[in-house]
């Protein structure tokens, strides 16, 4: 399990070291500023306008640490922003507790037997809230939860008053635990809010540097298919399709009007799950190496094997699968394929099957560009190449498939942009806290509303995003 | 992506009891006229078409000029066409083809027709043991056209299946226009076609994702080899324990997407996280929601796309297996939110040698008659559900029949029909109504032994009658207890297929016309009565006659079937019904001025009268009465083009819908129990129209709350719609 954190063992708690003093939220803040800041686009601020914005966030900051999670059916994905411009009177103050959950974040990049920090994956010296840090990329697999949750217990989270902003289906499954078993408030999101706010933000960090969408050339030649950078400077509309355990395919327009437009249960959770029985396999990266290594033709009926060549009354090639597994259907050829070919067959079965509903959706939604995200893609070139591959045959060229540099592997699922901390006002309010392409909001909830009837609806969230906060 | 074949035929699933061996004699009917082979061997199963003519003996009337006798009754033979369908499983391919050599009689065929997966497997087989050459035709375009012929001809082909449903089957009133549609076929693999006239179709889609996906992976999890068994697995399985639902992750429903708990949110998502065995029943069940929902999804955003509403499903996956009829029923309301509904056809299988067959006769031009379903000769929709009635299942995957009649005529739907595409003729569908089901059934099943008997005596001067009414007798009674086990066997079960399916059997043991006999003595009795009844009715006052004419139909015609608490003294009021009833109500309405079309049956049912009797009827009461028109063209017989009691308003003879027209005729009447009651009761027109009867069941009166032999006299007029000039139309 992740986070057996020996290094925190020692650690004893101080009470009253609570980091809620970082925010001391005593001046109100000028309403103008935040509203023109909203107003100007979030890429190209002024400096001025940062620098207003600089000095309104130094008082609206939650204190650390900067949590995201985001539980999964199968992973749980977490990201942790690390302050790298903390003062010498800051590091004075900083609790030890919290000085030692950073320190075991960042200097470990596996936790336990199961967690891990993609290191490949580390933004660095990003600006947030106006602090300057570095955002890690961890993940465990979800049925390691309950140790996780043991884990913070014994670390006394709770004691910093840290409210986790927390997103997925497991946000709602696991609150109570989490309040149970580690006194740990969730700031509960909507997961398509928070994945669309995450691809959106990704891109515009990226963009800055690397570009973080790219796309495959001449996908349908695999001798030249090549990665190619794509600006995603006039994103919408577009179809976003999140293949984690499951799938769901989201049409964006802009960036707070969306609509789930379909899902499918035939999604990364499909392929692990049949791999693990097929081929005894247990983990995601097994599998993927199996598959690599296999051979779907063995396994799959083709056209060619029905007609023996193309099926031209249809326009059908022959190397186009008819029946996925439809060779399985014969005993001697049960008897003669692998594990890999297996493996691989699961793979390009499912790949093909998101791809041809995603081609449907498109279709019917009317929309060309399609972004393909989700911890499925984690190391898995194979199936993106397949994706743009299929896009590019059956739209004759129309679909264009694009994929996010990093993969955005958790970070677009997870709440890498929102944070939420719990305000040590007399109003006893809550601050959300969400960044923005570039900017960080933070609004009050209505006091005594509780976090999940905030992002109970997207509208109310957006609401409160964009009213500047006054305490 | 897709394809549309069936499975190699080395991978078929014999899962039959073979111990019940093939009767060819019983199957392959009149092969010695047969011609025009068509044959379509799938994975497992080899459906065979062929033409052939049919000699049976029919009633005809003829005039003598003699006045002692109204008409002569002669028994003809006569030559009709007959499509014959068999499905039987490749095992018996062999078998069946060596029958068909030994007792093929005619010459001229030279080519077989063949489609389907197996078809070049069996090439060489087929043509060394029938010395025929086989003409391989494309299975899309073969399956398609078989769709359009069943769509086209055979009335209750589409159901919509509900599990849980009173009657699982509910069978979809057969819109005129078929067009367009979309046709899912579930193979190995999923080809969608969107169909848009008799020539026109395109595959628009498709998916790997079929039924070689669940056979071939259900292979590999579960170590079960034959399809069959799998979707047994399959229905003994719990899928919750192998894929991750909503709840799984939310630990309820996802609120705000609208999402329920028990949604499936990853196909055999826990078992990429639980470290643990799953049971074969579990695995198969969720491979079967996972295939079954993908395609149903599919299938939803193709119709989206093409917009469109009607959306057909067939292939092996389906035929007939409720476990996989039931899923993508439910995949299809759970994604079109119920806009669309999955349809199903009831020859499903038939329809690639139904297809090639067309495709071989496509000189007889086929397309360019009616036909009809042959209850006598088909077996009907069987309910795979293996714990309905396990005898008939062994049976019918041993050996299922489709024969089909060339209609004489051509049918239509009525013009005056206010919205053909939701006509309902039949007032109850017995299908759906358990009681009155049972009813009917016993009252069918205990009017037997009179049928039986009238038979019989029709024929008083041929001997060998008895054995043939004893065959139409345990033939008509097998009917009834199919009937009983399984309503839905061929379309809703009505009083009128009841009915219908009594006249094909008599038809198929040679009993044309059983009333003959007897309606030419009543109708020559009620005739000596005309002149008086007539003269009486005249010397009424006017609104005393009016009551008096339809009296006079209404009495006519208390002799029924069903009419159990009728005595006997009512059988010798036949020629009452059309010669002292029908005919002065027309008189009365000819000497008004009303332009009247008189439409009877084709052919004989019951007692009804026929267009051939009413002919010679009629030509007598014009010697004899005076009365202005009965001569003139004010009045025109005409056939409905039915052979039934009962009328189906959608399919009558072109040739009454086209006088009709010409003649515009804006008040319809409907006379008798079959054609007022049982059918058309609900019936709206487009003008006036005027439904009248007696109610002779005293259940029936029962149900109604209403007393034996209490008159329906309806009278309905369309909104803004009050008859002036045209002409009359009156059913009967």
């Amino acid at each position: 399990m992740a986070f057996n954190g020996h290094q925190f063992d020692d650690d004893i708690l101080d009470e009253d070291g609570t980091p809620s003093k970082q925010l001391r939220p005593d001046k109100e803040m000028p309403e103008s500023a935040a509203s023109a800041g909203r107003a100007s686009s979030p890429r190209r601020t002024s400096n001025s306008m940062s620098r207003l914005r600089k000095d309104s966030m130094k008082k609206t900051r939650p204190p650390f640490p900067w949590f995201g999670m985001d539980i999964g059916g199968t992973l749980v994905k977490l990201v942790y922003f690390e302050p790298k411009d903390i003062t010498a009177e800051e590091e004075q103050e900083e609790v030890d507790n919290l000085k030692s959950i950073r320190r075991y974040l960042t200097s470990n990049i596996a936790y336990g037997k199961t967690g891990h920090r993609d290191v490949h994956l580390e933004l660095q010296d990003l600006t947030l809230c106006g602090r300057t840090g570095n955002l890690h990329f961890i993940r465990f697999p979800t049925q390691d939860l309950p140790a996780f949750l043991q884990m913070a217990r014994n670390k006394h989270f709770s004691s910093l008053h840290t409210t986790l902003c927390a997103t997925g289906g497991g946000a709602y499954k696991f609150e109570s635990d989490f309040r149970t078993m580690a006194d740990l408030q969730l700031h509960k999101l909507d997961e398509l809010d928070c994945l669309i706010r995450g691809v959106l933000y990704i891109d515009s960090v990226m963009s800055r540097g690397l570009s973080e969408c790219y796309y495959f050339e001449n996908p349908t030649d695999p001798d030249h298919c090549i990665q190619k950078p794509y600006t995603l400077e006039n994103p919408y509309p577009l179809l976003l399709v999140n293949i984690g355990s499951g799938v769901s395919i989201l049409a964006v327009y802009s960036e707070n009007n969306y609509k789930r437009v379909t899902g499918t249960s035939l999604g990364g959770g499909t392929f692990l799950g049949l791999c693990c029985l097929l081929t005894g396999c247990s983990t995601f990266e097994e599998a993927l190496k199996m598959a690599s290594d296999g051979e779907s033709t063995r396994v799959d009926k083709l056209v060619r094997d029905i007609y023996g060549g193309d099926y031209e009354r249809f326009g059908l090639p022959g190397w186009a699968v008819a029946s996925s597994f439809g060779n399985m259907m014969s005993k001697e050829k049960r008897e003669s394929v692998s594990k890999e070919d297996l493996a691989r067959a699961t793979l390009v079965t499912i790949t093909n099957n998101i791809g041809s509903i995603t081609r449907m959706c498109a279709l019917n939604e009317n929309i060309e560009r399609v972004v393909f995200v989700g911890n499925f893609l984690r190391v898995n070139t194979l199936s993106m190449k397949l994706l743009a591959y299929a896009m590019d045959y059956w739209s004759k060229g129309q679909l264009k498939a694009l994929f996010l540099q990093h993969e955005v592997q958790h970070l677009s699922e997870a709440t890498p942009t929102s944070m939420l901390e719990r305000a040590p006002s007399p109003l006893n309010a809550f601050l959300c806290l969400c960044v923005h392409p570039g900017l960080l909001w933070c609004s009050r909830s209505p006091a005594g509303a509780s976090p999940s009837i905030l992002t109970s609806s997207k509208d109310a969230l957006l609401n409160l995003l964009h009213t500047p906060l006054a305490l | 992506m897709a394809e549309c074949v069936g499975v190699d035929s080395n991978t078929s699933g014999h899962s039959m009891d073979k111990s019940i061996t093939l009767p060819p004699d019983e199957i392959f009917r009149n092969l010695e006229n047969a011609k025009r082979f068509a044959i379509d061997i799938g994975g497992s199963l080899t459906k065979l078409a062929y033409y052939s003519t049919v000699q049976h003996k029919v009633a005809k009337v003829r005039s003598f000029d003699t006045t002692a006798k109204l008409y002569e009754i002669s028994v003809q033979e006569e030559v009709t066409a007959r499509l014959h369908f068999i499905k039987f499983e490749n095992a018996y391919i062999e078998t069946c083809l060596d029958f068909i050599k030994d007792h093929l009689v005619n010459t001229e065929t030279k080519v077989i027709k063949a489609t389907g997966g197996g078809a070049h497997k069996f090439k060489e087989l087929i043509e060394k043991k029938l010395g025929l050459n086989v003409d391989k035709e494309d299975e899309m375009t073969c399956l398609i056209k078989g769709c359009n012929f069943v769509l086209k001809n055979i009335p209750h082909e589409a159901f919509v299946y509900a599990r849980h449903a009173d009657s699982e089957f509910r069978f979809q009133t057969a819109n005129p226009d078929i067009f367009p549609y979309l046709l899912v076929n579930i193979g190995s693999g999923v080809s969608i076609v969107k169909v848009e006239s008799e020539d026109q179709f395109e595959r628009i889609g498709g998916s790997s994702i079929g039924g070689g996906t669940f056979w071939g992976l259900g292979a590999l999890l579960t170590k079960t080899k034959r399809f069959d068994e799998l979707l047994q697995l399959a229905s003994k399985g719990q899928h919750t324990n192998v894929d991750m639902l909503v709840k799984d992750i939310y630990g309820g429903s996802y609120g705000c997407l609208g999402l329920t708990g028990d949604l499936i949110a990853s196909s055999f998502g826990k078992s990429a996280t639980a470290d643990k065995e799953f049971s074969k029943e579990d695995m198969a069940k969720s491979l079967l929601h996972m295939i079954s929902n993908d395609i149903g999804q599919l299938a939803c955003l193709y119709a989206k796309l093409h917009n469109l509403s009607r959306v057909y499903f067939g292939g092996f996956f389906i035929r007939g297996h409720p476990v996989t009829m039931h899923t993508i029923t439910y995949s299809i309301n759970f994604f079109t939110k119920g806009e669309v509904q999955a349809l199903f056809l009831r020859h499903e299988g038939y329809l690639g040698a139904i297809g090639a067959f067309l495709k071989g006769a496509e000189e007889d031009n086929p397309n360019q008659y009616s036909w009809g379903e042959n209850y006598a000769g088909s077996s009907g929709l069987m309910s795979v559900s293996p714990d309905m009635n396990p005898m008939q299942r062994a049976r019918s995957g041993t050996f299922d029949m489709l024969e089909m009649d060339r209609l004489e005529r051509q049918l239509v739907n009525l013009p005056l029909l206010q919205d053909p595409s939701s006509y309902i003729p039949d007032t109850v569908d017995l299908t759906e109504d358990a009681l009155a089901r049972d009813y009917w059934l016993y009252c069918f099943e205990d009017a037997l032994d009179g049928v039986v008997k009238r038979a019989v005596a029709s024929q008083p001067d041929i001997p060998e009658a008895v054995v043939r009414a004893e065959k139409f007798r345990q033939k008509y009674r097998h009917k009834l207890l199919t009937l009983r086990h399984q309503p839905f066997a061929y379309g809703s079960l009505t009083v009128r297929s009841l009915l219908d399916t009594r006249e094909h059997c008599l038809n198929e043991f040679n009993f044309p016309d059983p009333y003959s006999k007897i309606k030419q003595r009543e109708n020559d009795m009620a005739l000596k009565h005309y002149q008086r009844t007539v003269e009486s009715l005249d010397a009424l006052s006017w609104e005393d006659r009016q009551f008096a004419l339809v009296s006079g139909v209404l009495a006519g015609n208390v002799f029924d079937w069903g009419a159990k608490a009728v005595s006997d003294i009512f059988f010798l009021n036949l020629g009452v019904d059309i010669i002292l009833g029908v005919m002065p109500f027309v008189r009365e309405l000819l000497s008004r001025g009303t332009e009247v079309v008189l439409a009877s049956n084709s052919g004989p049912a019951l007692n009804d009268v026929t267009n051939g009797e009413l002919q010679i009827l009629t030509e007598r009461i014009a010697a004899m009465d005076p009365v202005a028109g009965l001569q003139e063209d004010r009045l025109t017989l005409v056939q409905s083009g039915s052979s039934s009691p009962c009328l189906d308003l959608s399919r009558l003879d072109k040739v009454l819908a086209m006088v009709v027209r010409e003649r515009q005729t804006d008040l319809v009447i409907i006379e008798g129990m079959g054609r007022a009651i049982h059918t058309n009761y609900y019936a709206t027109l487009s003008c006036e129209s005027l439904k009248m009867a007696v109610i002779k069941n005293s259940w029936l009166a029962d149900r109604l709350g209403g007393k034996l032999f209490s008159v329906v006299f309806k009278y309905e007029v369309p909104l803004g719609k009050v008859h002036h000039n045209g002409a009359t139309l009156m059913l009967s």
